[in-house]
């Protein structure tokens, strides 16, 4: 038998107690998850952007120095759209003027709560309609024996209609039907995403209810109602809400592109991104800037959100979890 | 009349353009109130399949036949309907899995899956169920059980978790477990600690035991009676002591010889029995283990055999078996013909097979029937 150093033992007695103290804290799927989320680069960036973007979003409004619906450069002339002169940035407008006259620096940090808003309550809708007809769908088919198939089959043919439409092509007859206004833009944009949440978390579920536990459950008496809610349902989020994060950033550039259409907000005066981008189409000869401003900073939204989600789905995958 | 009464329970898996499996042929075995009943044999012979058959647990496909009666307590589990099955599962009868972790939900912790079975079958709620499911916890062998109902599955190790999944099954006291392959996914010094567990609740509760194993160290520790299955048929059934003493069947035989023991020689070779279990022969032809077996004559094969009951309540499906030493006057008390239907192939006979290579073909793994 070999004989330890002092040195050596320190270093395993030291050893033993971390992975003791391991064991004692215990980690859940989400602590695990959160851990590699810190280790990731790509996780640290997108969370960085994505808080900075929600800090401008919520508190910004509060801050900004000019009235972002202000023609202030046309009443004080420094603005001649008929001679081309929209000025640049300077010391006291950051960013310059827009065709109105308006401060955009002023009308970027307005429009980030709109763009926040707009792609939270799309992602929100969609989610929720997809994940109950997905939920039910998933449920009964995993569950519910040959009433269940056929249950299945009727709300994923529904689905697969939303899903033969090409997503922007479905927005823009949704808005059009419901006529221009920022719900529309909501709904337009949800509906896009319902049948990706809703084909994803049927499936996670089907899964689900193939495993063990579900058997074992079974075995035991419980009802179906209660294995679908609460053992199938909740190890079937993850995936779904990974694919949150990252609709968030679809829904972002969706809101923007429908807006950029002419099918968002009617009242041009309310600051949104994609909105800017629309109106600044005219003057790209004069100050292309002001379509880049929207752009770069609807890119870098998106980047964060799709960067924290992509790297979420990493983190949260069961095959690649040690 | 015995706790529960297996007859002639068979299972066919029908399969598209192919000929149908028949994962169980014909099993029959009873189970009295407080005995410890073994299923024996090597992976595909069709144990799982028949426990799961008689819990209802199969998948519910178009192909699947089940046949024969599973009476448990006056009522055959294979006709009742599903409402009712569902009251029974978990209350009277209830099945210890193989796989601790992936039987049990990863993402609820202990507690809440302890107290589910209380609140479904024994309607409590709250305090009372908490207190409870601590209490079972506390009866199974797991210390600081109420710190462990909070914890999560993966927090548990391997023992801790076939512990708290028998802590479910035995929750309302049913009278029937089913333990499927128990110990198999577990460390050796555990195993043992669990089939102690299973022990002692099947003593102090007179709980009947179904243990399916294809661990002969098992069931000698813990069974009375036992069946060998083979290719989906009891192919001998016998008390524990009389099977171990004197096998009778050429596979039990083979079964006891491949076991590796302790005391034999440095230099001696393991026994495998030679072949896989997918060079079966579909029994309407004879007798399933004729191929591999040592004891073949020529009447094994044309017919399937009869299961002949002797004297003493052992019986074999054999033409030929092993002779008892120094017994010479046997007596057979009765024979039961083997039913077999044309038109079907046991699980892993399946023809459009590639030939086996005996001893290097994979055994397939019990899903694949399943």
């Amino acid at each position: 038998m070999t004989i330890i150093s002092g040195k050596k033992r320190e270093k395993i007695d030291r050893l033993a107690e971390l992975a003791a103290r391991d064991e004692e804290r215990g980690v859940s799927l989400w602590q695990d998850a959160f851990r590699r989320l810190r280790r990731n680069p790509a996780a640290v960036v997108g969370a960085v952007i994505l808080t900075v973007f929600l800090l401008v979003a919520i508190v910004g409004p509060f801050f900004v120095p000019y009235g972002p619906t202000d023609t202030m450069g046309i009443r004080e002339g420094v603005v001649k759209v008929g001679q081309g002169l929209i000025p640049g940035h300077s010391a006291e407008h950051w960013l310059g003027y827009d065709h109105q006259g308006r401060d955009v620096f002023s009308r970027m940090i307005v429009g980030a709560r709109q763009t926040l808003l707009v792609g939270v309550v799309a992602t929100m809708i969609g989610l929720a309609i997809g994940a109950l007809i997905g939920g039910v769908a998933g449920a009964a088919a995993g569950l519910g024996g040959r009433w269940g198939r056929w249950v299945d089959a009727t709300l994923m043919r529904f689905i697969d209609m939303l899903l033969a439409m090409p997503s922007l092509l479905l927005a823009v007859s949704i808005a059009a039907l419901l006529g221009p206004s920022l719900i529309t833009v909501m709904i337009a944009v949800g509906m896009v995403s319902v049948p990706v949440f809703a084909r994803l978390l049927r499936g996670s579920m089907i899964a689900q209810s193939n495993s063990d536990y579900v058997l074992a459950a079974t075995s035991l008496g419980v009802r179906k109602s209660k294995i679908a809610l609460a053992h199938v349902l909740p190890n079937s989020l993850a995936p779904v809400i990974v694919q949150a994060t990252l609709t968030l950033a679809t829904a972002i550039i969706e809101a923007a592109a429908l807006s950029y259409l002419g099918l968002g907000n009617p009242d041009s005066a309310t600051p949104e991104w994609g909105v800017m981008l629309a109106d600044a189409q005219p003057w790209l000869g004069i100050r292309p800037a002001l379509a880049i401003y929207p752009a770069v900073a609807i890119i870098i939204t998106a980047l964060g959100f799709t960067l924290l989600g992509e790297a979420m789905r990493e983190a949260l995958d069961p095959k690649l979890r040690k | 009349m015995a706790l529960l009464d297996v007859e002639e329970l068979s299972v066919t898996f029908a399969r598209r353009n192919q000929r149908p499996v028949r994962a169980v042929d014909g099993v029959s075995f009873s189970v009295d109130a407080g005995e410890v009943v073994g299923l024996v044999g090597e992976s595909g012979c069709g144990k799982s399949v028949t426990s799961l058959a008689i819990m209802g647990l199969l998948p519910k496909q178009p192909g699947l036949t089940v046949g024969g009666k599973a009476v448990f307590d006056g009522t055959d589990l294979l006709k009742i309907d599903d409402r009712s099955r569902r009251d029974i599962r978990g209350r009277d009868i209830a099945m210890i899995f193989q796989d601790p972790l992936s039987s049990l939900n990863p993402v609820v912790p202990i507690g809440i899956q302890v107290t589910e079975v209380l609140t479904r079958h024994r309607g409590m709620k709250g305090e009372a169920a908490a207190k409870e499911a601590a209490q079972l916890l506390d009866r199974v062998g797991i210390p600081d059980p109420k710190r462990r109902l909070k914890e999560y599955p993966h927090q548990l190790s391997g023992g801790m978790r076939q512990r708290a999944l028998i802590a479910m099954a035995v929750a309302c006291q049913p009278r029937l477990l089913i333990a499927d392959e128990p110990t198999t996914a577990l460390d050796v010094t555990i195993q043992a600690q669990i089939l102690e567990l299973l022990k002692d609740l099947v003593r102090d509760s007179g709980t009947a035991l179904v243990m399916i194993t294809h661990d002969l160290g098992v069931v000698a520790g813990m069974c009375d009676t036992i069946n060998v299955l083979y290719g989906g048929r009891v192919v001998e059934t016998a008390r524990r002591r009389p099977l171990f003493r004197q096998p009778r069947h050429p596979y039990t035989v083979g079964l006891l010889g491949s076991v590796p023991r302790l005391d034999a020689g440095r230099g001696e070779r393991l026994n495998p029995i030679p072949g896989s279990v997918r060079d079966l022969l579909p029994w309407p032809d004879g007798c399933a283990f004729a191929p591999r077996c040592t004891r073949r004559i020529d009447s094994c094969v044309g017919e399937p055999p009869a299961l002949v009951v002797t004297h003493d309540s052992r019986g074999y499906r054999c033409v030929n078996p092993a002779p008892l030493p120094g017994a010479p006057g046997e007596e057979v008390r009765e024979v039961v013909p083997g039913s077999a239907t044309p038109g079907s192939v046991p699980a892993q006979a399946v023809p459009d097979d590639p030939p086996a290579v005996p001893g290097l073909a994979a055994t397939p793994s019990e899903e694949d029937v399943a």
